[in-house]
């Protein structure tokens, strides 16, 4: 369990808060006022994103406090190691059977190997 | 051990244990955020998230939602302080902030269905209302808690076993709004971006 | 308000028909001699009630050994079907399809695990000096969900249909277009529900084993088994949510009309293989690293030495955990990745042979100039040895993508994973069961008896996989029922079968042995011995059965293999006994589980209302289980003094 004194949890919450909506709406209005476009707009919300996630997990789920050994934390990467692997390795392939399976692929290697015989 | 020392243990063992189910659930989010990234261009003959997906609304289901955590904040040191009416206050206002979250998120779907985009039109709006779905039903369960909560602190007032249940059931409530961001970026965000 | 069942769900073939015969007769004649024997007080009170883990492992490997059966009986009809080659003999095409889909799923879901979570309910605890797991009532409610979802699949075969499309049920063929009745149903709630079970169980102990060590037993201290039972719960925490996921977007394709998974409207049947595997790979590791564990403890102990290398088997065993989570596409090379995704995974599948590799050699290195004792628990191991490698040089040779498009669903690969399963998990399962059997019943199982079932085993093994290899490498296809005569390869089909009935001769042995040895206990009764084997750790400290409360005096520990340390320098048991809280019965767990059952049972049949009915009453009885303060009962330090004084 943490340490904590009353004050010190109330001004962990409304920081907490008031960064969380700033982060929110910056992001709400990078997309919806087009202040970037492709890459970078994606980039630059997944960046908020992450950064409102760390603010809640500090300020309202008290991660930084906890007293030692900490097991909490440690489960927490290990959870995100696994997610990290699941998600993105789903995404590489699926993304990788798509383009091996498409059509267009497909079709230009037939014809290539139409033409060469088989 | 003493009875004091007993308690401390078994409300640290519980709150720990708490803390691991909700690794899995995060793990269960993570199936179907990445089943979502895979399929959300699978339209079929259907709208994508850009035609249907109204911005505004999204918005305000966010800050009422994000609102609710600080409340439910506010409840946990209202615990910790052992002030049983300010903590049945909070519950009081999360409940109310996370039932408005859920009933425009009722009203959303039921609009959708109506308009002939149900979930049953294409792989896209099947892992939309999935994933938003089941982020929803976990509010709802959340919600029926704070109810079961209230009425075991109005019977037994803060003991060690509603203060334990009270940690537990912020903790559930927090990470519901942290999977909430993720699906107001991915979702929502990238998906009119 | 039937939904869709009706008569016609009664099933008509006469295999089947005698199937469910036997286990109705079975299952009367079990309740018959329970209530002759005016029992029912006695089981309710001492084992369905109650939470203590000693009793809820012997429940969980109850449960796994009669599935054990029923798995060896499809078995039995799989190798006739083809050892006999006639078309419709003993069963048609699409029996046979429904057989092997059962059981592939009974094995791994209720033999498998429940072997495992059996073992840990009975270990877990006591090696670590503990009194309980963490979460009591979570545990006996763990054990009941899994025993629900062995109900609905037993019930399955007498009402309506088990699904024919493989123990992973690979969409389109689940999908509600190609099966639309009601076997892939059960199996999909059959899963959720025993699924949920098995992550609830997984909590519960990964919590005990990291929250409620004894006082001195850092992780670094504790037995191997336990360090192996925390690899293989890391995984059980991390992967079974996938699990839920994926069958949870199957069911709502076929309830809602959803198209995850559909050919069609943008459906990706290849997600779901990804997501199944990225759970399923992990789920084979699950099984093995307690097995792995058992043998830890077994070789130091039939050796009387300390396990070699420790620390490196710490590492293989972290190695092999997060590596289980790197490999899952090599279940899936053929099906339309590029070279350098296959590569990637089949570089790691190779990695992982690595560490599996230190911990066989850490075995063997630890019986070189040991004591050993061949007793029946170290031939076990031994025949792991052997069928192990065999199996794992197969998974190696796998892991090379090209070669894996000529053996990729042969007989093959079905070899290579039983050997893999029965060499590895099955035969750990027997070393562990007979080496801790005295611990719990006070008595040894019969040596004799034990090696001749081994044996029998062993050739048994190696007469019905090794002509699978054999077959596989010529190119048969798994999951077929006939194979051309032409072929010439029916003789291999005939050992193979003659194989499997070898191994029910070692089950027959088994059988015999224990009956025997409660028998000759009964007959000749010797004091109990808290320490037969000689062995080198802390369950081996208390009495035989332990008592409920497992240690009088919690112990406090300072070296690896502690009751060793203790042996050697002077036992000095505290006498000193303080109260000791432990859990009350209760009958709510069941009562939870039952409504489960009646959950999966409605969504099937499409009884709607049962479901709705199901879920109130989930909801209901962990509310009464809430509103209970009064959960514990103390057992006072003279009860405890009077208890220990009669060893």
């Amino acid at each position: 369990m943490e340490n904590t004194r009353p004050m010190r949890l109330l001004g962990s919450y409304i920081s907490g808060f008031v960064l969380s909506i700033l982060l929110t709406l910056a992001a709400y209005f990078a997309v919806t006022q087009h202040s970037y476009t492709g890459t970078m707009l994606v980039t630059v919300i997944i960046a908020l994103a992450i950064a409102q996630v760390l603010v809640q997990l500090f300020f309202f789920l008290h991660l930084g406090k906890e007293t030692r050994p900490r097991w909490k934390l440690a489960v927490l990467l290990t959870m995100l190691i696994v997610l990290g692997i699941l998600v993105f390795g789903s995404l590489w392939i699926m993304q990788n059977l798509n383009y091996h399976m498409s059509p267009d692929q497909m079709n230009s290697y037939m014809i290539q190997q139409n033409s060469a015989g088989f | 051990m003493n009875a004091e020392a007993v308690a401390t243990t078994r409300n640290d063992k519980a709150i720990f244990g708490f803390w691991v189910y909700i690794m899995t659930d995060c793990i269960l989010f993570a199936t179907l955020f990445a089943t979502y990234a895979v399929l959300r261009n699978n339209v079929a003959h259907g709208p994508a998230g850009h035609d249907i997906f109204n911005m505004p609304y999204v918005l305000t289901e966010t800050l009422l939602l994000l609102t609710s955590s600080f409340t439910c904040g506010l409840m946990i040191l209202a615990s910790r302080m052992g002030k049983l009416k300010q903590v049945l206050l909070w519950l009081g206002v999360t409940f109310a902030l996370g039932l408005a979250f859920v009933t425009m998120e009722i009203t959303e779907f039921t609009h959708l269905v109506g308009d002939g985009h149900g979930w049953d039109t294409s792989a896209f709006l099947s892992s939309f209302f999935t994933l938003v779905g089941t982020h929803g039903l976990h509010i709802s369960v959340g919600l029926l808690w704070i109810l079961v909560m209230g009425a075991f602190l109005l019977r037994k007032g803060l003991n060690q076993h509603t203060t334990r249940r009270l940690e537990m059931f912020s903790i559930f409530w927090h990470f519901l709004d942290v999977v909430w961001v993720f699906i107001f970026t991915i979702v929502f965000l990238m998906g009119v971006a | 308000m039937f939904g869709r069942l009706s008569l016609d769900a009664i099933p008509k073939s006469p295999v089947t028909l005698g199937g469910v015969a036997t286990m109705i007769l079975a299952l009367l004649a079990i309740i018959g001699l329970i209530t002759y024997l005016k029992k029912w007080p006695w089981l309710w009170k001492n084992w369905l009630t109650s939470l203590d883990p000693k009793k809820i492992g012997v429940m969980y490997l109850i449960v796994a050994g009669i599935m054990l059966l029923r798995g060896l009986g499809d078995a039995l009809l799989i190798r006739s079907e083809q050892a006999l080659n006639v078309q419709g003999v003993p069963l048609s095409s699409d029996t046979f399809q429904q057989i092997f889909s059962a059981h592939g799923t009974m094995m791994i879901f209720f033999v498998a695990m429940g072997v495992i979570f059996g073992a840990m309910n009975l270990l877990v605890p006591l090696m670590i000096g503990a009194r309980d797991v963490a979460f009591p009532f979570l545990n006996a409610a763990s054990f009941w969900l899994f025993a629900a979802g062995m109900v609905l699949v037993n019930v399955s075969l007498g009402i309506g249909e088990f699904q024919a499309a493989g123990w992973l049920a690979y969409p389109p063929l689940s999908e509600l277009q190609f099966s639309p009745g009601v076997g892939v149903d059960y199996w999909i709630w059959t899963l959720q529900i025993a699924g949920v079970g098995s992550l609830l169980g997984g909590i519960n102990f990964l919590v005990t084993i990291i929250k409620m060590r004894a006082a001195g037993m850092t992780l670094m201290k504790m037995p191997l088994f336990v360090w192996s039972c925390l690899g293989s719960l890391s995984l059980i925490v991390f992967a079974f949510p996938i699990l839920t996921a994926t069958l949870a977007m199957l069911s709502l394709d076929r309830l809602l009309g959803m198209h995850f998974f559909t050919s069609d409207l943008g459906g990706n049947p290849m997600m779901y293989i990804n997501l199944i595997w990225a759970w399923g790979h992990p789920e084979v590791y699950i099984l093995i690293l307690p097995a792995f564990g058992i043998f830890s403890v077994v070789v130091a102990s039939f050796t009387s030495k300390a396990l070699f290398g420790y620390t490196s088997m710490v590492w293989a065993i972290w190695g092999i955990t997060l590596l289980s989570f790197l490999v899952w596409l090599h279940h899936f090379f053929t099906m339309g990745a590029g070279a350098d995704v296959n590569a990637f995974f089949g570089i790691m599948t190779m990695v992982i042979a690595v560490p599996t590799g230190v911990k066989v050699f850490n075995w063997l290195f630890t019986m070189f100039r040991g004591r050993v004792r061949f007793t029946t628990p170290m031939m076990w191991f031994l025949g792991f040895v052997v069928t192990f490698t065999l199996g794992g040089a197969a998974g190696v040779l796998m892991s090379i993508p090209a070669i894996d498009f000529q053996v990729h669903n042969s007989l093959f690969l079905v070899a290579h994973f039983h050997t893999m399963i029965i060499g590895g998990v099955i035969f750990g399962a027997f070393a562990g069961y007979t080496y801790w059997f005295p611990k719990f019943t006070g008595f040894r199982l019969n040596e004799f008896l034990g090696k001749c079932a081994f044996w029998c085993w062993l050739v048994g093994f190696l007469g019905a996989f090794v002509p699978l290899y054999i077959l596989g490498l010529m190119g048969a296809t798994r999951r077929l029922d006939h194979y051309d005569p032409s072929l010439g390869w029916q003789w291999l089909f005939i050992v193979a079968g003659l194989g499997v009935m070898t191994i029910l001769l070692g089950v027959g042995f088994q059988i015999l042995q224990l009956g025997y040895s409660i028998w000759q206990h009964k007959k000749h009764p010797q004091p109990a011995e808290s320490d037969p084997w000689d062995g080198r750790t802390l369950e081996w400290s208390i009495s035989s059965p332990p008592k409920e409360y497992n240690y009088a005096v919690a112990p406090v520990v300072d070296t690896r293999d502690a009751f060793w340390a203790m042996k050697q320098s002077g036992l000095k048991p505290s006498k000193t006994y303080v109260g000791i809280e432990v859990p009350k019965n209760s009958p709510l767990g069941m009562f939870i589980a039952a409504g489960a059952f009646l959950v999966g049972f409605g969504v099937v049949w499409h009884m709607w209302w049962l479901a709705i009915v199901g879920i109130v009453a989930v909801i209901i009885f962990m509310l009464v289980r809430f509103m209970d303060d009064d959960t514990e009962r103390i057992i006072t330090a003279a009860e405890i003094e009077k208890m220990e004084t009669v060893r």
